[in-house]
């Protein structure tokens, strides 16, 4: 497969939709230091629906080992970036 | 609300939006699930929560610890006890099970293992069924994902799909002889979409999720068709385009002997392995209707054809004309006497299903496109029709309808109502409840809505606790007349409080309307009441969207108005039991023989 090219901030903004979807918050404001504390329902069930749906929107899979090293947003977006490239 | 235009996707993405919308809706009915897990329980629940919610359910649920389904059924059932569940569903896997067969288990040995699970879990049932009054729902098992023997695993004494298979053999004849577990066939379904489509290692490693999430969504949709068949909402009714659904072509342009059906051509195979499917339908109880864009000569000629599987006499309504299809199905409804949200629309013109399916509150319209070959896989997966045991009703209730279609012919040629009533040589055999009839008389407090004083719903566990209680007296009331059985189609329950009975029911199926069997029904009820030293009947109507037809009904009878509340119009009403003298001309009541 061709790697694609996204930024962070085109993948900030396509997360920012993911967890309006996910959270059910239509407003929310996702930045790279958005993480479990500051982001209302962040919860660990919601978490795993998150990670779920960014894995089927970016046409990903994170490796086991990968999956507990995500504290905010930040490191998210870098993860992404860097399997897409991968890719 | 149509979730069936969602992908698995987007519903599990929006979910929380949908659920704010669905759980707007009002008159949803309360429904109390615990979720005994083997794994992590939340996603398949929260999935189950968005179909409840469209399927009418206002759903509340308690969940295990995963993996702790056995110590919260056996050892510590406070938590469940206290929750007071409608529903106990257990849903474990093959990861669950303790008693597996090491490779080197004889054949001697084998049943022993089987015999040892199988005890274990009809353990967690008893303890569910005497904590609580649920109706439990247990899944089978999956083909466990390795065969570590190949083919021989199947074969061999030792070998795990063996083994799964005849856990599943167990669990289904458990499910076949005791009413309160139902069985859902997780064994079939993770087949459909096949086991590497279905596990999730991944999810199963870091958060105890063995499922994938089309998986889940899967498992959602079949336990809501489970639960929509408990409390009678399955679907009854398929109603069937003509041109292009149940045959090829256009049979007002190419004429009959031109459209698709029979064994010449693979197109017409696939006609005629659609209409095969349909029958099928049919002998189990769904009734077919037509609704086609047609002449009406020219589209019953389609049936004639030599090749046609379905005959004329096997549709229970028929409209072909040039109406708007809306107008004809609210029609065929109203002939059949049954709500829309029991029909389900097929028709390969996606014009029509949107046009159906946007003014006709309730229908299902798959969407089935435009490939006949893939009509049937897709109204199988919808599961539309679930029935969760079969009765004799309904293997015969297509020849009672078209009874009914015989009786209304008849009705025309008499000079007063009361000759024609007498012409049917009525006979009602009206007692109180016992044992064979539990079944039905819960299948009928959970279906029956026009006809329904209350509109209260009882579990059969509540049936069966009621039979047994000396301060109730139910009667039921089944019909019959020169035309057949209508079976039991009648249940009036009283509850005692001091000398007066307190009518907590009084339903009766439609298709009795105007047979005078409510009179029947309240001469033996009266007498029973007497023999009780009953003084007073107190009769309630609650007024829903549906029951408005028997708003006037105790007035009818004979009862005093007592209160009637203005805000809601619900209405209570007495009646003297000692100065009641019997009401009913029309109907014979057959003498039972107690014992």
């Amino acid at each position: 497969m061709a790697s694609s090219t996204k930024n962070g901030d085109e993948i900030l903004a396509e997360l920012q939709e993911i967890f309006r979807d996910i959270l059910d918050q239509p407003d929310l404001i996702l930045t790279r230091a958005s993480n479990a504390s500051n982001v209302e329902d962040w919860d660990s069930l919601a978490h795993i629906n998150l990670l779920t749906t960014i894995e089927k929107q970016f046409k990903i899979k994170f490796a086991l080992n990968e999956i507990q090293e995500l504290k905010d947003v930040g490191e998210m977006i870098d993860l992404i970036q860097r399997k897409l490239a991968s890719q | 609300m149509n979730l069936d235009q969602y992908t698995v996707d987007e519903l599990f993405r929006k979910r929380l939006g949908l659920r704010r919308q669905l759980s707007a809706v009002e008159g949803l009915q309360p429904l109390r699930i615990a979720v005994l897990g083997g794994t992590t329980t939340h996603e398949v629940v929260d999935l189950l929560e968005l179909f409840l919610l469209e399927s009418g359910f206002k759903p509340v649920f308690h969940q295990s610890e995963y993996g702790r389904f056995y110590e919260d059924a056996v050892q510590d059932p406070a938590d469940l006890i206290a929750f007071e569940p409608d529903i106990v569903y257990l849903h474990t896997s093959c990861l669950n099970v303790q008693s597996v067969p090491p490779v080197h288990c004889s054949e001697d040995e084998f049943q022993g293992y089987v015999d040892a699970e199988a005890r274990r879990y009809r353990q967690i049932w008893q303890s569910i069924e005497q904590n609580v009054s649920a109706q439990i729902i247990q899944n089978n098992f999956e083909t466990p994902p390795y065969a570590i023997l190949g083919n021989f695993d199947a074969v061999w004494s030792g070998g795990a799909v063996r083994y799964f298979m005849a856990l599943n053999m167990e669990f289904a004849r458990s499910a076949a002889t005791d009413p309160r577990l139902l069985l859902q066939d997780i064994h079939s379904l993770s087949a459909r979409m096949g086991t590497a489509q279905w596990f999730d290692w991944d999810r199963y490693f870091s958060y105890k999720i063995l499922t994938t999430t089309e998986a889940n969504v899967a498992i959602a949709r079949s336990l809501t068709s489970l639960v929509r068949a408990m409390y009678g909402k399955s679907r009854k009714v398929l109603v069937l385009d003509l041109d292009n659904t149940l045959w090829g072509g256009v049979i007002g342009d190419d004429g009959v002997d031109k459209i698709q059906i029979g064994r010449e051509t693979p197109v017409a195979e696939a006609y005629t392995a659609f209409q095969e499917y349909c029958l099928s339908l049919q002998r189990r109880g769904v009734l077919l209707a037509v609704c086609s864009k047609n002449n009406e000569d020219v589209a019953k000629s389609g049936f004639e054809h030599p090749s046609s599987v379905l005959k004329l006499e096997h549709i229970s309504c028929f409209k072909a004309n040039w109406e708007p299809k809306h107008e004809n199905i609210l029609a065929i409804a109203k002939e059949l006497n049954l709500g829309t949200d029991s029909f389900v629309f097929v028709d390969d013109n996606p014009a029509e299903r949107a046009l159906v399916a946007a003014q006709i509150a309730g229908i299902a319209v798959p969407e089935v496109g435009a490939e006949v070959s893939r009509y049937a896989a897709i109204l199988e997966a919808g599961r539309y029709f679930e029935p969760v045991s079969m009765s004799k009703e309904d293997l015969s209730r297509t020849a009672l309808y078209e009874a009914n279609a015989a009786r209304a012919s008849s009705e025309a040629q008499f000079a007063n109502y009361g000759e024609y009533l007498d012409s049917l040589e009525m006979q009602a055999e009206i007692a109180e409840f016992k044992p064979v009839y539990l079944e039905r008389i819960t299948q009928l407090t959970n279906k029956t809505n026009q006809f329904n004083l209350t509109t209260r719903r009882y579990t059969q566990a509540d049936i069966e606790a009621i039979a047994a209680d000396p301060n109730y007296i139910g009667i039921y009331g089944r019909l019959l007349d020169r035309f057949g059985d209508n079976g039991l189609v009648s249940i009036v329950l009283g509850r005692r409080e001091g000398d007066e009975l307190e009518l907590d029911l009084w339903l009766m199926s439609c298709r009795v309307l105007k047979r005078d069997m409510e009179q029947a029904m309240l001469d033996v009820l009266v007498e029973r009441a007497r023999a009780a030293n009953i003084r007073t009947l107190k009769g309630f109507y609650l007024p829903t969207k549906k029951n408005g037809m028997v708003a006037n009904h105790y007035e009818k009878l004979g009862f005093a108005p007592v209160s009637l509340d203005s805000e809601t119009n619900a209405s209570a009403w007495s009646l003297d039991v000692p100065s009641y003298a019997a009401r009913n001309r029309h109907i014979r009541i057959l003498e039972l023989v107690h014992g």
